[in-house]
């Protein structure tokens, strides 16, 4: 079962990718999604029939070099059968929501076959996603790492026409690869202190604690090495799910087809790097530097995205930044040790987040590609079932719910824990996570609500005929709305005692680990101050009421604001300049030390100083024989073959006489 | 057959010989004719030479399919085959076919050009299986003269430069390992590979014009060998050479050049370098990486701002060469594995990448990055292909790229951890060069007029693809297809290193006191 699980989208994409021109375009599509359907419905069975303990299929030798060995290999626990239904279900609804949205794509001219290729990437990406969740090894998953990179590069870069799409591809995989410089090392390091990269091996505690115990010379230093590894393990998370420093790639991921955008840039590979330090746990319990650090990138990338999100007028990049928040606040969660609370954020906000992205894509599909929010307004007479649809996604994402209590929709519930897990850790950092988070979800709410105001109340804005031609999306795109919003709605309620309750650790077996001498988290933060429970909830409610003020009661407020604030505001809207940033200090001085080596290095110094000796001479031979044509060089070779028979001569001789 | 290595060796040269002496005309059937001969020369090379992998036992660290005879007075012919040199003479006859179908295109003086091929791949073959010294190094500085007729009689247009260049160098370089190799003989009186590898050369200190020389005589050994290897390599700051050549050589010399001639250099530190100075060679060790290390950066940085398609896949072999040599110096089971399977991979993509541009160079007639842009639109199938050994060639997981690379860093990480570091941030760079090419050439929108008739990859450009397509998956997939046949012989030659260990700690220590 769990052989075809992860091989089915791997077949369904080989035989929609190459056999499409055989049994056809829709034929091929409906293998690729059949496929997925197929594996998402094992992934259910899976989940919900799993009982505790976990188990590892082989499947045959991958590396094995001397102590160094993996194996392919399906390793299926608690943590394994959470990803896989998330993976599953989301990458199922959008291969069958994509066969509206794909259709009829106005960036492709008639008669090219733009769709197989599109669910041929879709369905490997999904198989490189499984293997990177199921991996008992760190080599798999890199493989999986590596592997949902570059279908996520072959997916941004999709429409290969226009000359942004290119360039998004290509900063995606690049950023990608700082994060996998990390990561890489992070396996060496691992490899070199504990012979091993077999997770049996690695993630047992007892060799966590040995490992936190022992130092050695990292680069000029003599450093701890646990600290070490699992850091330059988490530059590795870092990139892949575009925490601060290593976020530039996912805004301008969104040049990708918008159902690319809900799968890979929301759902599934940016939370790769959450799952990673989760499925580390153990090593993250034993070392202390490390996890404070988390805590900080997570809770100011919270932050950080969610003031970019504030002004940003593209609907997929408000969408994007919210993403980005968002995983920040489940690497915060992972941060303090409470593992099951980043899980459980990880697993509501696949499905309201795909949602949200599904329902803009709904959206920009009625508004014939426009995706500038100053060109919508009072669409939701228009396209009812997509505004139900956004409107769900929100209060989700917003955080609605009762105080207090455990009913609201699944942001409420997850997005609670998280932020009462921060302040539960009682460390400062904590308390610093808890602070940003807090407002970070009043930013959230204000965001999301003016998203949904300027999109489907207020007057219709921007050009008339796309207006008036606005329709909702058929059927196909509107079933994987109904399903996400049944999770988006009741995935909190259902599994908050799972993930989150007293007995977490029951649910998840030994797939999380928690060290109990210092990891009380989960059991504090159930005991918080009523205030600090209730806080997110005002913040929300404060940032809702923002919204409206600004959009729907005096909507000559935010131009206003702008231009009083024009400073904060600009620097905002570029994002806080980390682009410009980077052009200067990375970019330019890369390509400049690049041609300085080319031209001063190679040309200058190595061919006419320590080789000049050869290159003197090159040139006067080539000067001399100018005139002559090539066939003289046929002398040469002759010349030469002499001299081979004069030194074999030579030992011929020699050695005669020996 | 008791024969077997020494017909596959001599096979392509009796073809080329049939082909100098039948074969008369320079007409369209000529050409053809003796297109064909080479291609099922080079063929029937490939399948006589399969019953050495089939009947090679991987468990014996021993030679196999010695044959010896004597040559010319007192000297001898002895060519055998370990776990080691059968990888290169299967990698060479797997690759010929390819070159000789690379070359269909060429319209002048195709006979000549086919005796080229069929004599290079004899020396190549020679180079890789010999097992007495001088056989080695004659086979080995004559397998240049082909190289230097290709590239300098059918190169383009500055060919008859970069002939010289590639010439002078590898000479140069091989001046001191003529040196050496006379040295090692009078000293073991033998010039029996096998025999020089038991053979202990002295490791005591020296001192020469007041320095001292840690490893003495087998240092300096090691240094002769050294020149001509790190040329041939190429290894940074003797790569320059290399550039030049490739871009001026046609599709096919670039192929053999990249694929196979890089791997005489890797080929001769681990036959020679290693097992027969192995004090010398931990004394150079640390200097070895770093000059590695430096490659992997500098050339890395130095392919990112390349307009000519070929140099910058010709740096980017310099880099991975790098990987190469890092991991053989790292002394230890990681380092030595992942050489050896980077530089087998290696011959499989840079084969392909060089085709790739030949592919494109053919249709065009430029190999100027900007000339092109959006041809995935003209040509998807090339595209696809291009995009696999694009990311074969940046070390892609499930690619064979990725094998040697991760082998080779874990490797250098257990041996020095800043070299490890440095090698590292080159798989970032290779990303950035690799992937802004791919940008360049293949997507965008198509509206250069010149483009717009380009034609998708043909029946024969598909063919010699698919087997190099099929062994970058499988060993990316599958990399202990390789791993258990050098695995013992590698094993074998680290012992026989780390027998030395106790040596060179002990002459460091008296070099100090």
């Amino acid at each position: 079962m769990e052989m075809i699980l992860l091989f089915a989208p791997l077949v369904g994409s080989i035989i929609c990718g190459f056999g499409h021109r055989i049994i056809g375009e829709k034929m091929a599509m409906f293998v690729s999604t059949g496929a997925l359907f197929l594996s998402a419905i094992l992934s259910w069975i899976i989940f919900t029939k799993f009982q505790g303990e976990g188990y590892t299929i082989s499947l045959f030798r991958f590396i094995e070099s001397g102590s160094l060995s993996a194996d392919w290999s399906i390793r299926v626990d608690r943590l394994t059968a959470i990803m896989l239904v998330v993976i599953n279900t989301v990458s199922a609804l959008v291969h069958l929501y994509s066969w509206g949205y794909m259709d009829k794509d106005p960036q492709w001219k008639e008669g090219e076959s733009y769709k197989p290729r599109f669910f041929a990437y879709l369905s490997f990406f999904t198989f490189a996603m499984l293997m990177l969740v199921t991996s008992d090894n760190l080599l798999q998953m890199f493989f999986g790492w590596e592997g949902v990179g570059v279908a996520s590069y072959l997916l941004i870069g999709f429409y290969y026409r226009k000359p942004t799409a290119g360039a998004a591809a290509m900063k995606a995989f690049i950023v990608n690869r700082v994060g996998d410089f990390g990561f890489a090392l992070g396996i060496f390091g691992l490899f070199y202190m504990t012979g091993s990269i077999n997770f049996s091996e690695v993630l047992d505690p007892h060799n966590a604690k040995e490992l936190s115990k022992t130092t050695f010379k990292f680069l000029s230093w003599q450093l701890n090495a646990l600290e070490v590894i699992t850091m330059l393990l988490f530059i590795g998370a870092m990139g892949k799910s575009a925490q601060l420093m290593l976020h530039t790639w996912l805004p301008d991921a969104m040049e990708g087809p918008t159902p690319v955008s809900a799968l890979i840039h929301a759902a599934t590979m940016v939370t790769a790097g959450v799952f990673m330090v989760c499925r580390l746990s153990p090593l993250m319990e034993y070392a202390t530097f490390t996890p404070n650090f988390i805590v900080i990138i997570g809770a100011t990338t919270a932050f950080f995205a969610a003031t970019v999100g504030l002004v940003q007028n593209d609907i997929k990049r408000v969408i994007a930044y919210s993403t980005c928040s968002q995983l920040g606040y489940m690497f915060v969660a992972a941060g303090v040790g409470a593992y099951g609370a980043a899980m459980f954020h990880l697993f509501t906000h696949a499905f309201f987040k795909a949602m949200l992205f599904l329902g803009a894509g709904s959206v920009i599909h009625a508004m014939h590609h426009e995706q500038d929010m100053r060109n919508y307004g009072a669409l939701r007479k228009k396209i009812p079932y997509t505004f139900a649809a956004m409107m769900i996604g929100t209060l989700a994402i917003t955080g609605v719910g009762i105080p207090l209590t455990h009913l609201g929709f699944a942001g409420f519930l997850s997005k609670d824990a998280i932020i009462e897990s921060a302040y539960g850790a009682g460390t400062g950092v904590g308390q610093y996570a808890f602070i940003m988070l807090v407002i970070a979800a009043a930013m959230t709410s204000f965001y999301s609500w003016r998203l949904i105001f300027l999109t489907f109340y207020g007057k219709a804005r921007g050009n008339a005929h796309t207006h008036d031609h606005a329709h909702e999306s058929p059927l196909v795109m509107i079933v994987p709305l109904i399903v996400l919003a049944f999770g988006a709605i009741f995935a909190g309620m259902i599994w908050y005692e799972d993930f989150f309750g007293n007995h977490w650790e029951e649910f998840f077996g030994s797939s999380l680990y928690a060290n109990h001498d210092t990891n009380h988290v989960v059991h504090d933060a159930h005991y918080v101050a009523n205030w600090v429970k209730a806080s997110p909830f005002v913040a929300m409610l404060f940032g809702f009421l923002m919204a409206m003020w600004f959009y729907i009661w005096s909507p000559e407020n935010p131009a206003k604001l702008a231009k009083q604030q024009n400073s904060i505001y600009k620097f905002f809207l570029n994002k806080w300049y980390f682009d410009e940033l980077y052009e200067i200090i990375f970019v330019r001085p890369t390509k400049w030390l690049g041609d300085f080596l080319w031209k001063k290095g190679d040309g200058s110094f190595i061919d006419g100083g320590i080789n000049g000796i050869a290159l003197g001479i090159i040139p006067l031979l080539t000067r001399k024989y100018q005139a002559m044509q090539s066939g003289y060089l046929f002398h040469y070779a002759f010349t030469m073959v002499i001299g081979v028979a004069v030194i074999v001569t030579w030992f011929a001789l020699t050695g005669g006489s020996n | 057959m008791d024969n077997l290595l020494s017909i596959v060796i001599f096979l392509p040269t009796v073809a080329a010989l049939i082909l100098a002496v039948i074969l008369r005309g320079e007409d369209e059937l000529s050409q053809r004719n003796a297109k064909i001969l080479a291609l099922i020369a080079t063929l029937a090379t490939f399948i006589i030479s399969l019953p050495l992998l089939t009947q090679f036992d991987p468990k014996n660290t021993g030679f196999q399919f010695v044959e010896e005879y004597d040559w010319l007075a007192g000297l001898k012919y002895k060519v055998g085959l370990d776990g080691i040199s059968i990888l290169f003479v299967m990698l060479t006859t797997f690759l010929m076919p390819i070159v000789i179908g690379a070359c269909w295109t060429v319209r002048s003086r195709v006979k000549e050009y086919m005796i080229m091929f069929l004599i290079l791949e004899t020396m190549m073959l020679a180079v890789f299986s010999s097992l007495d010294i001088i056989l080695f190094y004659v086979v080995f500085e004559a397998g240049l003269i082909p190289m230097f007729l290709i590239v300098g009689i059918w190169g383009g247009k500055d060919r008859i430069y970069a002939a010289f260049k590639l010439f002078l160098y590898t000479l140069l370089g091989s001046v001191l390992m003529l040196i050496a190799i006379i040295y090692m003989w009078f000293e073991a009186g033998s010039t029996d590979i096998p025999t020089l590898m038991q053979h202990e050369f002295s490791s005591e200190n020296m001192i020469l014009f007041g320095i001292t020389i840690v490893g003495g005589i087998q240092s300096l050994l090691f240094l002769g060998f050294f020149a001509s290897f790190a040329v041939k390599m190429p290894m940074w700051p003797v790569h320059t050479w290399l550039p030049d050549a490739h871009v001026q050589a046609p599709t096919a010399g670039s192929v053999v050049l990249a694929a196979i001639l890089l791997k005489m250099g890797g080929y001769g530190f681990l036959r020679f370098s290693l097992p027969m100075f192995p004090v010398g060679s931990e004394v150079m060790a640390t200097f070895v990486m770093t000059l590695s290390v430096i490659a992997i950066i500098y050339t890395s940085l130095v392919a990112l701002v390349q307009q000519d398609m070929k140099k910058l896949i010709a740096y980017s072999s310099v880099a991975h060469m790098g990987f190469v040599t890092m991991g053989i110096f790292a002394l230890n089971k990681q380092g030595l594995d992942g050489a050896i399977f980077q530089m087998l991979s290696h011959g499989f993509i840079s084969a392909a990448l060089f085709l790739g541009v030949g592919v494109i160079y053919d249709r065009m007639h430029t190999r100027d990055i900007d000339a092109y842009g959006g041809i995935v639109i003209r040509m998807p199938v090339y595209a696809l292909i291009f995009m696999l050994f694009t990311m074969a060639n940046v070390g892609l997981p499930g690619t064979s790229g990725f094998v040697g690379e991760f082998l080779t860093l874990t490797a250098a990480f257990k041996a020095n951890t800043w070299i490890a570091f440095g090698a590292t941030s080159g798989v970032i760079l290779s990303a950035g060069y690799a992937l802004w090419l791919y940008r360049r050439v293949v997507f965008g929108d198509l509206v250069k007029e010149s483009l717009k008739g380009i034609s998708d990859m043909d029946m024969r450009e598909k063919l010699l693809m698919a087997p190099l397509i099929v062994m970058t998956i499988l060993l990316g997939i599958y990399p202990a297809l390789i791993l258990d046949l050098i695995g013992p012989s590698v094993n074998a030659l680290l012992e026989q290193v780390h027998a030395a260990q106790g040596v060179i700690i002990d002459a460091t220590s008296k070099a100090i006191h």
